[in-house]
């Protein structure tokens, strides 16, 4: 099983994740994102693998759910 | 034979004029068992059911074994920094009793196979940096090397990943995990990093055993702590507590209130603010804390004096902690600027119906979102500061600031400043 994260630290606010993988992540008043981190099912995985892909800083990653 | 099961462990013996030498401690509390003797000393720290004192209260045994088992050059880290501002017994230990602390690091470095210390004090701090200095330099043969470093004043240089950052040459932020220091720590090396209390209890169950260790304290908690009693009490400083003791008696040996204090914050700024009244009722443990959604944390128990003001003091703690942010977060950075800026809205009497609203939605959107816990800790701080003095938040919000918002600061809030964040290049000899 996965879930999405993100390293906050990274994180510049861009929102790309948020319009790709609006089902796990959401965007706060300043524009960071908001992540669901229950795992992932098949569908929103290969969202969340162009969430990943697509972040210019690399700041979203998929992590072994625990 | 076990040791009597009474109180003080770790201040037996302490002179406050100055640290007891190596000599001094050795005809104290005995020499320290070597590893030979020492065993499984992973086993007894397991057994004895020692947690970190730093705040995080992570089981001990269980960073020993990582750091044991990762792959590289092992280094212990004796976490000495103690950024709570309110917080005194880690100095107290290295200004004292140095060598009951490098006792516990040689311990651990054996137990770990590592064969380096690094040790870090708060710059602020230089009467503990000078006790470490000479204890070093008293330490006898055939013992890993020892490096001493002052770390700038910061409240979240306190972080065990902003001082590996710090001491890997990066700046003193804390960073993403994993990997976690006990992986990668100072130059990727795995690195157990403890707090200078823990490492003091450490150096006591090795020589006394896991069955002394439990011989006081709670179920859940076995053993001591060091507590640092503060505000408007008679006798403000460090005693040692053990866990499950009443904070009623704890009161008394301090020699009582100044007055009838208006609450206590119980564990630091990453603590809980707690009724007067149903903190005299509380046993310092965490199961017996828990009904007052409170830790013991960092040991540190303030107490706010009757004539000083909630709202204010809540406020410029507030701005303190977004403050001392590492800004490297954006919902720390905009959160914590944002809850202060409310809070700032309540205190002149600008507050709303929504205002309240707007705080704890603020606080859950700020909480939990960092690479560290520095934002989860400041909101749940101001968060239990609102639910304490409610009628206090409630009469600023509708009459503004009262006589008392205008007297000085009771909380500590020292002068700290992160420093720049850019990376200098520092040459760290043999690290």
């Amino acid at each position: 099983m996965t879930r999405v994260r993100v390293n906050p630290i990274a994180c510049e606010a861009h929102g790309m994740c948020a319009e790709l993988l609006p089902e796990r992540i959401t965007l706060d008043e300043w524009g960071y994102p908001i992540v669901d981190d229950r795992p992932l099912t098949a569908e929103q995985l290969a969202h969340a693998e162009l969430a990943v892909r697509a972040c210019p800083v690399f700041a979203v990653l998929l992590e072994a759910a625990r | 034979m076990i040791a009597a099961a009474t109180l003080p462990r770790l201040l037996a013996g302490i002179d406050p004029s100055g640290p007891l030498d190596f000599h001094q401690h050795e005809l104290l509390h005995g020499p320290l068992p070597s590893s030979r003797e020492a065993a499984d000393l992973i086993g007894d720290l397991e057994r004895a059911g020692l947690r970190g004192h730093g705040g995080a209260s992570f089981p001990s045994a269980r960073k020993l074994q990582a750091v044991a088992q990762a792959r590289g050059k092992q280094i212990v880290l004796i976490n000495a920094v103690e950024a709570e501002p309110a917080s005194e017994k880690d100095r107290l230990l290295v200004e004292c009793l140095p060598h009951l602390v490098l006792d516990g690091a040689v311990a651990a470095a054996r137990a770990t196979g590592a064969r380096e210390i690094a040790f870090a004090v708060r710059d602020g701090a230089r009467d503990a940096y000078g006790a470490a200095a000479r204890a070093i330099a008293e330490r006898p043969r055939g013992e890993p090397p020892i490096t001493l470093f002052a770390i700038p004043d910061s409240y979240v240089g306190g972080q065990e990943t902003a001082l590996v950052n710090y001491l890997s040459g990066g700046p003193l932020r804390p960073t993403f995990t994993p990997p976690r220091p006990d992986e990668q720590g100072i130059n990727r090396r795995p690195t157990l990093v403890n707090n200078a209390e823990t490492l003091a209890h450490l150096a006591l169950i090795a020589r006394n055993g896991e069955q002394w260790f439990r011989s006081l304290g709670a179920p859940g908690q076995p053993g001591s702590a060091l507590v640092t009693v503060a505000g408007a009490v008679v006798h403000p400083g460090v005693y040692e507590i053990e866990y499950g003791s009443p904070l009623a008696s704890l009161l008394t040996v301090a020699g009582g209130p100044l007055g009838t204090p208006r609450g206590v914050l119980l564990g630091g700024y990453a603590g809980s603010w707690v009724p007067y009244e149903r903190a005299l009722e509380a046993r310092l443990d965490d199961a017996e804390l828990a009904v007052l959604r409170a830790r013991v944390l960092a040991g540190v128990i303030f107490f706010l004096g009757e004539e000083a003001c909630p709202v204010a003091e809540t406020l410029r703690l507030a701005r303190w902690m977004a403050g001392q942010s590492a800004r490297q977060c954006g919902p720390c950075l905009h959160g914590l600027d944002a809850l202060a800026d409310e809070l700032a809205t309540i205190a002149s009497g600008h507050g709303d119906g929504g205002t309240l609203q707007r705080l704890g939605r603020l606080g859950e959107l700020t909480a939990g979102r960092g690479a560290c816990a520095h934002p989860d800790g400041a909101v749940n701080c101001l968060l239990s500061a609102l639910e304490t003095f409610e009628h206090d938040f409630a009469e600023h919000a509708r009459s503004g600031p009262c006589a008392a918002c205008g007297l000085p600061a009771t909380l500590p809030l020292p002068d700290w400043h992160l420093p720049d964040s850019s990376p200098q290049r520092r040459r760290l000899r043999s690290l």
